[in-house]
């Protein structure tokens, strides 16, 4: 049986376990080759999916050397045999019982073919919008509860709103994609693989608040993503969804990839719009709000990759649809990631609600190096510690915050039982320290001293003594605080605290 | 001490600034395309820049110092970049970064060991980049393996 048709993740995850060099094997052995976004079965990487008449046939951890081989294969039982097959991979539990809908077409599609979007249901919701007056467009948004998924959780149909009402000749969508948190690389997976959605929710959004110009802010770590949505857009241009007229509406919109350039502060939403507009990237008092006075003054929606992702599902099939998912003011779905010591990680799209647990174990299948898990940051850097004993919690806006912890954009880090929770509190003020704008003195100055606090209690000099000074420093850092990167680093120092005391107060021999 | 080589430079310098005068808030494209096919951001290329784009010298100077990619000294040969990020550490990534950093004169001559914190490679850790290259799941044995054109 002569191979006619290979799938091999592009994705920057699978690049970076030797997918490059199977591709490349696999056109030199005369296959035609698809470069697929990767299914988010991160473990699996390099998954080279065989096109077959049951369906696509998925092939784990394939290495150059397994190339020849699958391409002299006879027979389907052939193929079924081969043993890293992982059989028709569409019918894989571990995608069939997700809910994908900001996912549903990552891996599947040829992200280069604009083509293959329209065929797996793209344009249908900017087709709607259009046909939609903004406010329009702006309530079913609103309806579908749709919230931020950048990590403060603010409803999208309310800030669209406020930019709409906002008279202004020129207003500004602008994308965050700078997805800097540790264990998170959902934006970075859905534009690399699908890169015509952001596209499509983009274009929609401008529409819904009147903005004729839109910004896409890359981090610099991401080439590959800059590529693939260059391409796309390019694509989009060719075939008339951006520029002077799109579809024939009448409305103009153009939209620009600007990259940054090693800043996690950048992330913060008013220190991105100054970097795009070429500046140091500071953070800015508010208000004035971006939704107000953004973008070189102007009324400006700044959005999550995903936040925009969702845009044009819920305008093809209705704002009730995405709102009929998930529990309580946490509406739709949310793309978990699963990171850090874990034997399946990878993405993770559910309805949320789900707990903690399920996705660490059923979903991660516990840690990679098969030891008792003792600990999970949820939500980032500036995210909390969960002790295994909490991951019972529910993964929810309100049921996070209730437990002391967040979501913020969806990863999940998971750590085994060798994990030193003073080392990773002493961590989260280095970071701190490194990446603060500077702008104000409880995160420029406090994580600074927060460093050298903890290397004391890990040194065990007078522990109990500057525990209390460590809960004061973190204290003034969440009340004086300009933003979340000093308001919200006492989070993982003091959860790390509050559940593993036992790792700051280590009997250190007396000298 | 205008030497040919510098007022090549410069004029480069100046006709990639040029090139962008036309977009709004050219700056962080200008330096990244300045690094790009200079390597660094020379004191020299700061007056160019703020010269073509009307800006003063000390706002180009502001915003190349603050963000880590527009370095003003000249690249090493080769670089390795070891992520630090709490995900990476979960399987090891301090210790192989110091490790790294301890060895890294034996990786080849002029070799930079950097730090870089996530680089969205979260579950296939540790991760780094070498040469500008993604690659997970690192250790010492495959970063031996991935430099060895190095020696
Ligand atoms: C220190 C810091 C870093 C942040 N990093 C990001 C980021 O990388 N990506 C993102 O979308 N939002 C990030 N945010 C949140 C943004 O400020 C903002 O809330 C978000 O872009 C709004 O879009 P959304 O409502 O769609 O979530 C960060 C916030 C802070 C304080
Ligand atoms: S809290 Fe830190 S990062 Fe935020 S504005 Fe203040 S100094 Fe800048
Ligand atoms: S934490 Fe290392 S790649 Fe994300």
């Amino acid at each position: 049986m002569a191979l006619t048709k290979v799938f091999v993740p592009g994705d920057a995850a699978a690049v970076s376990v030797g997918a490059d060099e199977v591709a490349a094997a696999f056109e030199a052995a005369g296959a035609s080759v698809v470069r697929n976004g990767s299914r988010g079965m991160l473990w699996l990487e390099p998954l080279v999916e065989v096109e077959s008449d049951r369906g696509r046939i998925g092939f784990a951890n394939v290495e150059v050397a397994d190339v020849l081989d699958l391409v002299s294969s006879r027979s389907h039982s052939d193929l079924l045999n081969h043993p890293g097959c992982v059989g028709v991979v569409d019918e894989h539990p571990w995608l069939t019982s997700q809910r994908r809908v900001s996912f549903a077409r990552v891996g599947v599609v040829d992200p280069a073919s604009i083509a293959d979007y329209e065929a797996h249901g793209g344009w249908a919701g900017l087709r709607r919008a259009l046909s939609l007056s903004p406010a329009e467009v702006v309530q079913e948004v609103t309806d579908s509860g749709l919230r931020g998924r950048g990590g403060a959780g603010f409803p999208a149909g309310i800030k669209w709103k406020t930019v709409l009402e906002t008279a202004s000749e020129l207003k500004f969508v602008a994308c965050n994609f700078d997805e800097g948190d540790s264990g998170t690389f959902a934006d970075r997976m859905v534009v690399e693989g699908d890169p015509f959605t952001l596209i499509e929710g983009m274009t929609i959004a401008a529409h819904a608040v009147g903005a004729t110009e839109g910004y896409v802010y890359v981090r610099s770590e991401y080439p590959h993503a800059v590529a693939a949505l260059r391409r796309a857009i390019d694509a989009a241009y060719t075939h008339g969804y951006l520029g002077a007229d799109v579809l024939g509406s009448g409305h103009s919109f153009d939209l620009h990839v600007r990259v940054g350039a090693g800043a996690y502060i950048c992330g913060e939403e008013s220190s991105m719009l100054d970097s795009l507009e070429g500046k140091r990237g500071e953070v800015r008092a508010k208000p004035p709000i971006p939704a107000i006075s953004g973008l070189w003054g102007k009324p400006t929606a700044v959005n999550n990759v995903l936040t925009l992702c969702a845009v044009p599902m819920i305008l093809a099939d209705g704002g009730a649809a995405y709102a009929a998912l998930g529990t309580g003011r946490s509406r739709g779905t949310q793309v978990f990631q699963l990171a850090g010591n874990i034997k399946q990680g990878g993405i993770v799209e559910l309805p949320f609600g789900v707990s903690l647990r399920e996705l660490v174990d059923h979903y991660g299948g516990g840690t990679l190096t098969g030891r008792p898990a003792r600990a999970a940051q949820v939500g980032g850097p500036l995210g909390a510690y969960v002790p295994a004993s909490g991951f019972d919690v529910p993964m929810d806006y309100e049921a996070m915050a209730e437990a002391g912890a967040m979501l913020g954009h969806g990863g999940i880090v998971l750590f085994d039982e060798t994990v030193d929770m003073a080392r990773m509190a002493r961590f989260a003020m280095e970071f701190c320290s490194i990446e603060s704008c500077g702008k104000c003195t409880p995160c420029r100055v406090g994580s600074t001293r927060g460093v050298e606090t903890i290397d004391r209690i890990i040194a065990g000099q007078d522990v109990q003594a500057n525990l209390v000074l460590l809960d004061d420093l973190c204290d003034t850092m969440t009340k004086g605080s300009l933003c979340a990167m000093g308001g919200l680093t006492p989070m993982p120092v003091q959860s790390a605290i509050k559940h593993f005391p036992e790792d700051f107060e280590r009997e250190v021999a007396p000298g | 001490m205008t030497t040919a080589a510098a007022t090549d430079r410069v004029a480069l310098v100046r006709a990639i600034a040029q090139q962008h005068l036309t977009e709004r808030g050219p700056l962080l494209p200008v330096l990244h395309e300045v690094v790009e096919e200079l390597g660094h951001v020379a004191r020299e290329d700061v007056e160019a820049i703020a010269d073509v784009l009307n800006l003063s010298v000390a706002e180009v100077h502001g915003v190349v110092s603050f963000y880590h990619d527009f370095r003003t000294t000249p690249p090493a040969a080769h670089r390795v970049a070891l992520c630090r990020g709490e995900a990476c550490q979960s399987v090891g990534a301090e210790e192989l970064y110091a490790e790294t950093r301890g060895r890294s004169a034996d990786l080849g001559d002029g070799v930079e060991i950097a730090e870089v914190f996530c680089l969205g490679n979260c579950a296939l850790g540790p991760s780094g980049t070498v040469d500008g290259r993604l690659h997970g799941r690192l250790s010492a044995d495959r970063i031996d393996a991935l430099t060895e054109g190095w020696r």
